[in-house]
């Protein structure tokens, strides 16, 4: 009796678990939830907070806001960040002024854990929403950040 | 010796022999390798061979400062990070001596159950393929995805979001975070009877699960099992209640206890546990007080010579994060306690004479993260 009575209820059970993929089936235009990655790239919008690479936003006068400080080459905690940096004689004082020659970021050894963008005195880098980080050669990955022949905005302080 | 004098025993015994499960078997859920002895179909002896996965954590936080040591700990049990984060923040706080305000407190709180139920909708996605249901995952991951959106938007990642720092949090809380967990507890409160349909009353998964796996709340204790899997067989060793840390004192929920220990037993207390995060969720969403976000700190955190500990609950059960300071701005040495490392232990015990097909089953109960064993 319990043989046939085991039938029946799995066959209950198989119907009521039915009903619940049956559901979507039939409304599946209604609710979806997947998004066509590839082909939707124009119009994804990652969120404003996304970490995906650090980058040094440029005004239009290719200046950047990096003095130099070296807080995020501190603050960071497997290498990533490299910073060339030298002295120059500044005209208007007369003083020995610091200034990046290059600001090295290696992104293959970054793990987004965004302290540097915290450690970062005048908001000189900041954490751009690019997440295709992939590339054929792992020197790629290697990039300097400042554009060639930028300099420090004028009233940056340390 | 002919080929079939080899394969017929004449006697009618059967000979024990060894199998490797692992180190790349999808139901050991990461490179996790278990040596099993078996007699036929049935388990005489599971031995667990670890360290495919060692990235040694623990030395790298001596050469790290205490900021940096936080985002290590995302990456040993990633389905609970923020616990980790939560349990190295509190720690050194408690070495600084800093008490953070209410609305941190309540935010990583709430932050904290979320990630408790993303990890318990992947498991039982997960629960669901390892005994031969392929349509949970994907139900779950359409969950899970909600808080995945989440933590994006407030934390910038949906893994490894290092978002608790000592002293506070990194930044405040998105805008939208409000409504997006209300949104998403209205949503979940609807499908989560869902998956008591499709999964907890199958009677193809009650036959795989029920009676299976019988853990004792004597073995529990010696083995020194915590979280869900101990909860199912009666231990009372929930810290959120039993020390409570953040925000729990000032919530209400339950302990969820079973009594069987048996696999669907420590199935049904992670279901149940997701409906008391909800309830979590529920009470202080609406609540969280102003405050400041993060404390001041000095640049560099020293902490003073001594020993720091605190443990926190994760999905998977006690976490505990051990700090050694030499007054230094790296730990002396750190030690951390993972739940994963202690419930594998008593795998061999309860598999014994149990199929294989029975050990994934209370193997997928335990929940094992494999980076969280091996650090």
């Amino acid at each position: 009796m319990s043989y046939f009575g085991d039938i029946g209820k799995g066959i209950k059970t198989l119907l009521s678990g039915m009903k619940v993929t049956g559901k979507y089936f039939l409304n599946a235009r209604k609710e979806i939830i997947t998004q066509q990655y590839p082909e939707n790239r124009d119009t994804l919008e990652m969120f404003e907070r996304f970490r995906g690479e650090v980058v040094m936003p440029h005004d239009e006068n290719n200046e950047h806001r990096c003095t130099g400080c070296q807080a995020c080459e501190i603050a960071c905690p497997n290498g990533s960040i490299e910073i060339v940096w030298d002295r120059k004689v500044d005209e208007e004082t007369g003083k020995k002024k610091k200034y990046i020659v290059n600001h090295i970021y290696h992104l293959s050894m970054c793990t987004m854990c965004n302290l540097c963008i915290v450690a970062c005195p005048t908001d000189a880098i900041k954490m751009a929403k690019k997440f295709e980080n992939a590339v054929f050669d792992r020197t790629a990955l290697t990039k300097v950040l400042n554009k060639p022949g930028s300099k420090l905005m004028d009233g940056v302080e340390e | 010796m002919k080929t079939e004098e080899l394969i017929i025993n004449p006697q009618g015994k059967t000979e024990e022999y060894f199998i490797n499960m692992g180190p790349q078997h999808p139901a050991t859920h990461g490179v996790l390798r278990l040596l099993l002895t078996l007699d036929g179909e049935i388990v005489r002896k599971v031995d667990a061979d670890l360290g495919y996965i060692h990235r040694s954590i623990e030395k790298m936080t001596e050469f790290d400062t205490y900021r940096q040591i936080v985002h290590l700990t995302d990456r040993m049990d990633y389905l609970s990070a923020h616990m980790n984060n939560e349990a190295v923040c509190l720690a050194v706080e408690k070495g600084l001596q800093i008490e953070v305000s209410d609305r941190v407190k309540v935010i990583r709180t709430i932050m904290t159950e979320l990630t408790r139920l993303s990890s318990h909708q992947l498991w039982w996605g997960v629960i669901g393929m390892d005994t031969g249901a392929l349509t949970t995952f994907m139900y779950a991951f359409r969950d899970r995805e909600m808080i995945n959106d989440i933590f994006e938007e407030t934390c910038g990642a949906r893994l490894t979001m290092n978002y608790f720092v000592p002293g506070g949090l990194m930044w405040d809380i998105h805008p939208n975070f409000q409504k997006r967990v209300k949104d998403f507890i209205k949503h979940f409160k609807t499908k989560l009877p869902e998956y008591d349909t499709l999964l907890s009353d199958n009677v193809i998964f009650r036959k795989r699960t029920e009676g299976i796996g019988i853990l004792s709340k004597e073995d529990a204790i010696s083995f020194g099992v915590t979280g869900p899997g101990a909860r199912a067989s009666g231990v009372r060793c929930d810290l959120r209640k039993k020390h409570p840390y953040s925000a729990y004192d000032r919530v209400e929920f339950k302990e969820i206890l079973g009594t069987k220990g048996d696999t669907f037993e420590r199935y049904r207390v992670r279901i149940l546990e997701m409906w008391e995060s909800m309830h979590i969720i529920e009470q202080l969403i609406d609540n969280i007080p102003e405050g400041e976000i993060l404390e001041k700190t000095k640049a560099v955190i020293k902490l003073p010579k001594g020993e720091f500990y605190q443990r926190v609950e994760t999905a998977r059960g006690e976490f505990g994060a051990n700090i050694i300071s030499d007054g230094k701005k790296s730990p002396y040495r750190m030690k951390f306690r993972s739940p994963g490392f202690s419930n594998l232990s008593v795998i061999d015990h309860l598999a014994k004479g149990w199929k294989v097909a029975d050990l994934v089953a209370i193997m997928a109960t335990f929940d094992f993260v494999i980076p969280d064993i091996d650090r």
